[in-house]
């Protein structure tokens, strides 16, 4: 079943276009890798899905379960199930984690007209998932990316992940920043996460996360179009050869 | 700049300005002197008081020495010139002053039911689920001129402590308001304290005797009502060696066009091993979104640690107002002595505030604490003015200031203006300040996680403010959360 449909997307800030006709499906139970040199419309991509204001769509359409979601607030998406790991997680100081997260997690509940967890089942889920993230408790009081390591930014985005289960993450360069324990445990938390009814797109410069999260598709971006798309070979082809042999083509 | 045309636009720029909901008034008969000040009005004030001829002179020559002093003009605020012939200086319901609450006006009392003050005798405020948990709160409620009731007295009484209008307390302990009025904010101390002390009309009084733990918190409700009148109200609270209170007021007022002046005046006194702790929540109404109208809020606060080891407290929650001018300040003549000011203060469309505190140091080893979190909005404009003071005697005395700006789109202006006066060399002062924005990317990262972008400013916006909140009594905390929410509501949108 498609859950993320991508059409002919044309996107640009300030009247610049970055993204020049992206066509992409995402199916259940898939995990897809995003390639591509910087400046080539990765991260503007992410962030065209989630509904960052500050980007214009020309052209196209995204669709998330089948649903036309471009005319969708940021919130509303977040409440049909598109989740954005960011690449640089930002601070709210003096709002905790434990805050942040039970009001997202109610958020949702209210939108999606499911009941609300209790506190007591809420405080469980968040440590379980700290934990098995490598993630003290105590971890879960601080403020929001407040003095945290950029791997522990990393995690906690992708704690918050584990915490709103959602149905598409896409994870922006979320590899970058981290050293070879950390990315381990976060590719684990992401392999474990990712099952028949969910997808995760990782946006990614590198292949190494690729060692630990095997992708079914890679594509390579470039100039805001998608110019390869191929299964795992492809990337290590990348490795390889960089990116500058695509451009030519 | 939206990127698709979705029902909503919520960028920072506009999520601020939902309706004041104290803005209602009171339909009620009341005795309002005409605008206009002389000597027979504060003669007439004194007389509807009973008042003994000392304070009368008290009064007269408060009014004389004003008349000499001209505005303050150093604040960071901009205003028209005041006609200080336009207010009316005093204005009351009709009829006798009610000797108990049961004679109290019913329109009176619902007022103050409509606000969430409840003024029977049962447990409490608004909002506290279980009566039987709920902490007991005595309240003064004082309406434009006069105290209309003070609940909970005989309680009081019985544990020693006195709470009472200012009114009640010139007749029944006049010795001790001779004793204490002027003796920390004097006549002359500047022109809106001096216009106080000449026409000041009513306020609490609070005194608890030595070694006494005050059983419940106190709570002063101000209302203005009137159109075109002034409130200056005059709060006195004096624990005695080894006592103990936490006092709380709030503060509301109509929606009306024109602009209306509040200058009240607290005096507190804190002796040996004494400790106060005055909380305030003002919510006066601030004006409409383009400026119109609101309070004119000139207020003198000051504590005086007299004995050694005592302690005063200021945390104040300003969140209304045209116009904020206060620094509660304490002067720590006792060795040991503490003081401390936590303020938040949200300024929203063309509000404007000027207001921090001033510590000063004359007792050995004497302890300040000054945190200040300063929220703009709107085109509104915010400043805090602090002073820390060292002075010769003051050996081994410490300070530490924290003073924090968060600003809300654009258009709003935030200013920190420090003074440090060190007469010590083993003195130590230490002063952090910090100026950050409630940016668009937190916001994004809020709703991405789908947390509406409303509820998201305010959880920033509380967060912020975690330090100060807090040091509030813990239902006046989830009040002024609250009161943040409603404040900012349109600022981002």
């Amino acid at each position: 079943m498609s859950l993320l449909e991508i059409s002919n997307l044309v996107a640009s800030v300030n009247d610049q276009p970055i993204l020049r006709g992206i066509d992409l499906e995402v199916c259940a139970g898939e995990v897809h890798a995003i390639m591509g040199p910087n400046g080539s419309g990765k991260s503007t991509l992410a962030n065209v899905i989630a509904g960052k204001e500050d980007y214009q769509i020309d052209r196209g359409c995204i669709a998330l379960e089948g649903q036309e979601i471009t005319s969708l607030s940021p919130e509303e998406r977040a409440h049909r199930g598109l989740f954005l790991a960011f690449q640089y997680p930002i601070e709210i100081p003096g709002v905790s984690n434990m805050e942040f997260l039970k009001v997202a997690v109610d958020s949702h509940a209210r939108a999606t007209g499911t009941p609300e967890i209790t506190a007591v089942d809420f405080m469980k889920t968040a440590r379980s998932a700290a934990e098995q993230l490598g993630l003290n408790p105590e971890f879960l009081k601080r403020g929001v990316n407040e003095g945290f390591s950029g791997g522990e930014k990393k995690r906690n985005e992708i704690l918050q992940m584990l915490m709103l289960n959602p149905k598409v993450s896409i994870l922006d360069e979320t590899d970058s920043g981290l050293d070879i324990d950390a990315l381990r445990t976060v590719a684990n938390g992401v392999s474990e996460f990712s099952n028949p009814t969910n997808a995760v797109v990782l946006v990614t410069h590198y292949q190494r996360l690729l060692d630990h999260i095997e992708p079914d598709f890679v594509h390579v971006i470039a100039n805001g179009t998608i110019v390869r798309s191929g299964d795992r070979s492809l990337a290590l082809e990348l490795e390889e050869k960089g990116y500058g042999w695509l451009e030519d083509t | 700049m939206a990127s698709t045309d979705s029902k909503d636009d919520n960028t920072l720029d506009d999520l601020v300005g939902r309706d004041y909901a104290a803005g209602f008034v009171t339909d009620i008969e009341a005795d309002t002197l005409p605008p206009g000040l002389d000597e027979d009005v504060i003669r007439f004030i004194s007389a509807r008081k009973s008042e003994p001829e000392w304070l009368t002179q008290w009064r007269l020559d408060a009014y004389h020495g004003w008349l000499e002093m001209v505005e303050p003009s150093w604040g960071q605020v901009q205003f028209p010139a005041i006609d200080y012939q336009s207010i009316s200086y005093y204005s009351a319901p009709s009829g006798d002053q009610p000797k108990t609450l049961e004679d109290v006006d019913p329109e009176l009392l619902a007022t103050y039911d409509k606000l969430g003050i409840p003024l029977h005798e049962q447990a409490a405020l608004a909002g506290v689920s279980e009566p039987q948990q709920a902490p007991t709160v005595a309240v003064d409620a004082v309406f434009d001129s006069v105290s209309i009731g003070t609940t909970f007295k005989e309680e009081l009484r019985k544990a020693g402590v006195i709470f009472c209008s200012f009114s009640e307390a010139v007749h029944d302990h006049p010795d001790l308001i001779r004793k204490y009025l002027g003796s920390v904010v004097p006549r002359g101390d500047n022109f809106f304290a001096a216009l106080n002390s000449a026409v000041f009309s009513d306020g609490s009084f609070v005194y608890v005797p030595e070694n006494t733990r005050c059983p419940m918190e106190l709570s002063t409700y101000f209302r203005i009502n009137e159109r075109n009148t002034g409130q200056f109200e005059r709060t006195l609270i004096i624990a005695e060696p080894g006592a103990y209170v936490s006092y709380l007021e709030g503060c509301t007022a109509p929606m009306r066009d024109e602009n209306q002046l509040h200058a009240a005046v607290v005096e507190l006194v804190a002796l040996d091993d004494a400790e106060i702790k005055y909380s305030t929540v003002q919510n006066w109404y601030p004006g409409d979104e383009h400026g119109r109208g609101g309070i004119y809020n000139f207020v003198t606060k000051r504590g005086a640690c007299r004995g050694d080891r005592s302690k005063i407290s200021w945390t104040q929650v300003e969140t209304g107002s045209a116009i904020t001018w206060k620094y509660p300040s304490v002067v720590l003549r006792g060795d040991d002595s503490v003081g401390e000011f936590y303020s938040v203060a949200l300024t929203n469309n063309h509000q404007q505030a000027d207001t921090g505190t001033k510590m000063v140091h004359l007792g050995k080893n004497t302890r300040s604490t000054i945190i200040s979190k300063g929220i703009s909005a709107g085109q509104s404009s915010n400043a805090y003015r602090g002073l820390v003071r060292m002075n010769p005697g003051a050996a081994k005395a410490r300070n530490y200031t924290q003073c924090d700006s968060l600003l809300i789109g654009e258009k709003c202006a935030a200013h920190t203006f420090p003074y440090i006066e060190s007469r010590r060399r083993d003195g130590v002062i230490e002063h952090e300040a910090t100026t950050s924005r409630v940016s668009d990317e937190q916001l994004f990262l809020c709703r991405q996680r789908g947390i509406e972008p409303e509820k998201a400013v305010s959880m920033i916006v509380n967060g912020f403010c975690r330090d100060v909140f807090r040091e509030l009594p813990m239902e006046f905390a989830v009040e002024a959360g609250k009161l943040l929410e409603v404040s900012l509501e349109g600022a981002v949108g």
